[in-house]
């Protein structure tokens, strides 16, 4: 890829990551050759089940792989510039400054004993020796604003187990927002929250990506949400993504089995009352994949040509999938 | 349809009582008073027979308190619980006894729920064995069938709960309910751990079960999509209070509840494409210190001044219909 300065490149180009953990039962793919472009003001919905290696795909970003994982191959190009090799120092500046993550639990992104105050200024201060404390309050102040809690003032005094598990969440993404972070990952930020408050914190998010510019990977489970915000998505099952493409075309006209599977388990998507579409079997395990595409065993149009791994092609214009047997033609109904 | 289950002004309060510390710093004066927690706040619904009634609500709504009062796993603190007719308390021993292996429950947790120390067998065996529906000679035919009609192979049966996967244990936990043969089941949010595909699967096995053995559900959880596609009537609960009941077309095509609107807006579905999210404003309060009136009436738009000081009343609005809201009153 060409750099040139900060021109129509994309805010965060991942080419052909792999990621691999090295445990006792063998070499798990957790990312196994996965790419995908975000741009400027752009959502992407990343979704898959328990064990899909979506999770690792954001932490792969972040550098934030523990062992025994370890990022093998590929390129991590956020603004033109693969950080995929970066050491733990240059991360550090990188990390909470220009990229930021909001994880499922937000107790993972505060510190219990340290003042809301305390840890929103820090975050400030770490990355710009320049900022006086008082103005990295006001800054502090207006981030909390931003995500609407009320009365910043006061809750910028209280500790995390003040707040409730919405208003924590809430806090998270504001001290993620603090730097202005050109890139935001967002692992299931939303799925041990109420329906009330999960509405508000996508409204959050909606409203900072068109106003700010910030990219955004939106990690879930659940494609309904994803359905709400995202502009595009990128489907994972088993380490790889089988198919990813703008949110309505693959939405509306899925032509990977497995996202037409999950499409079809969604309840809120069927006739009430009738039997859902369910997909057989269950997740493989990643140390024991079988060879070839992963999928096979559960699809229902899985034959020789599937005992090969499947490439990604593009049976549709602008749409990427991973099989030999796409579905192309809509069901007639 | 004659009522199966029949629930009338049922309340649980959770005192935390002080300890002596905490009495001695009372009578000297200190600010310090026990609280009480109203769970559920004087509930009323029925339960037909081979009826899914769904009961929705967010965390802290006194769903699972609900729910585990009907299980007889909890005593309430006031009101009343009919089953068949007959009241929890007023039954004879033997009618207790019956009425207990009757109402099933399923729980969320299927890491929770099951004993690791026990094979299957015994988790799924040991309660019709003991109620003399299988011989202990039979049991392993018994929990064999069962493990069938769950959808687990028989083989299974001799496995500790550690080797099975988080939508087999589940299927477990539905095995260990129909065991004895009930015919009420309680599902606390029974899916709401699973994967998307698995909890397909685990939701075609309830509506399965429901037309094969004839059963009845009261089926609790959080996903208004899931429960909209199993249930034929909806209960929505906040904080402790019934707010609306009706069956589920009329409750998702025209809610009557200013909350119950705010929610529907809220659930993420897979046709509402780039919505501008409005989100209902504010937190739901803590049920130590609930808003007086309408529970609801600090985060509803169409709040009144009667809305902050009186109560609404669950009230029939329409045939089959009840609601809670003063706006009903004109």
């Amino acid at each position: 890829m060409n750099v040139t300065g900060n021109g129509d490149q994309p805010t965060l180009s991942v080419q052909n990551l792999e990621t691999h953990f090295f445990t006792k039962e063998g070499v798990a793919k957790a990312v196994d050759n996965v790419s995908f472009d975000v741009d400027k003001g752009e959502i992407m919905g990343l979704v898959g089940e328990s064990g899909s290696g979506k999770s690792v795909t954001g932490f792969s970003i972040i550098g934030l792989v523990d062992p025994p994982g370890e990022v093998v191959g590929g390129k991590v190009l956020f603004k033109g510039e693969d950080i995929a090799g970066w050491d733990d120092e240059a991360m550090q500046r990188l990390r909470g400054n220009r990229i930021a993550m909001i994880f499922q639990d937000p107790m993972m992104t505060l510190n219990p004993v340290l003042r809301v105050d305390t840890q929103m200024i820090e975050t400030i201060l770490a990355h710009d020796k320049s900022v006086s404390k008082d103005d990295a309050r006001q800054r502090s102040r207006d981030a909390l604003g931003q995500v609407g809690i009320p009365s910043p003032d006061e809750r910028l005094k209280a500790y995390p187990h003040q707040f409730s598990g919405g208003m924590r969440q809430r806090c998270a993404i504001a001290i993620a927002l603090l730097n202005k972070p050109d890139l935001i990952i967002a692992d299931e930020p939303t799925t041990a929250l109420d329906v009330t408050i999960q509405g508000q914190i996508l409204y959050e998010a909606q409203k900072l990506c068109r106003e700010t510019g910030t990219a955004l990977i939106w990690i879930t489970h659940d494609l309904a949400v994803v359905a709400g915000l995202a502009d595009k998505i990128s489907v994972m099952y088993a380490g790889r993504i089988v198919e990813q493409g703008d949110l309505d075309d693959v939405l509306d006209h899925a032509v990977h089995p497995y996202t037409r599977g999950l499409l079809g388990s969604v309840p809120g998507h069927n006739t009430r009352g009738q039997r859902l579409y369910q997909i057989p079997g269950m997740t493989p395990s990643l140390v024991k994949l079988p060879a070839g595409c992963a999928f096979k065993e559960r699809c229902p149009n899985a034959d020789e040509a599937c005992g090969a791994e499947p490439q990604i092609t593009q049976p549709v214009v602008d749409r990427n999938v991973r099989c030999f047997h796409p579905q192309m033609q809509e069901a007639a109904e | 349809m004659t009522a199966m289950l029949e629930v009338k002004d049922l309340t649980k309060n959770f005192v935390k009582h002080l300890d002596l510390a905490g009495k001695i710093a009372q009578k000297l004066g200190s600010s310090i008073r026990e609280e009480t927690v109203h769970a559920v706040d004087r509930v009323n619904f029925t339960v037909g027979k081979g009826e899914v009634v769904g009961l929705v609500g967010e965390s802290g709504c006194g769903k699972s308190t609900l729910g585990r009062m009907i299980a007889d796993i909890l005593p309430p603190t006031s009101g009343s619980i009919s089953f068949k007719g007959t009241e929890f308390t007023a039954m004879t021993e033997d009618e207790g006894a019956a009425a207990a292996l009757a109402i099933q429950m399923i729980f969320q947790d299927p890491f929770a729920s099951l004993n690791p120390r026990m094979r299957v067998e015994e988790i799924v065996g040991e309660a019709p064995v003991l109620h003399g529906m299988a011989r202990m000679s039979e049991k392993s035919t018994y929990v064999g069938d069962v493990m069938e009609r769950v959808g687990l192979g028989r083989e299974y049966s001799r496995r500790y709960p550690h080797q099975f996967s988080g939508g087999q244990r589940q299927r477990i936990g539905i095995a260990r309910a129909l065991a004895v043969k009930p015919e009420f089941l309680v599902c606390d949010e029974a899916i709401a751990a699973l994967d998307v595909s698995i909890q397909a699967q685990v939701i075609n096995l309830f509506m399965d079960l429901r037309e094969d053995l004839d059963l009845t559900y009261l089926f609790i959880s959080h996903d208004l999509s899931v429960v909209e596609h199993i249930s034929d009537r909806v209960v929505i609960m906040y904080l402790g209070r019934i707010v609306e009941v009706a069956g589920t077309d009329e409750l998702f095509d025209k809610p009557n509840h200013p909350y119950t609107t705010a929610l529907l807006n809220e659930v993420p579905r897979l046709d509402h494409r780039g919505i501008d999210y409005e989100p209902v404003s504010g937190e739901i309060p803590s049920p130590l210190d609930p808003p007086p009136g309408c529970h609801f009436h600090p985060r509803c738009p169409h709040a009144t001044d009667r809305c902050k000081a009186e109560v609404p009343v669950l009230r029939e609005i329409a045939p089959g219909r009840l609601s809670a809201c003063h706006l009903n009153d004109g």
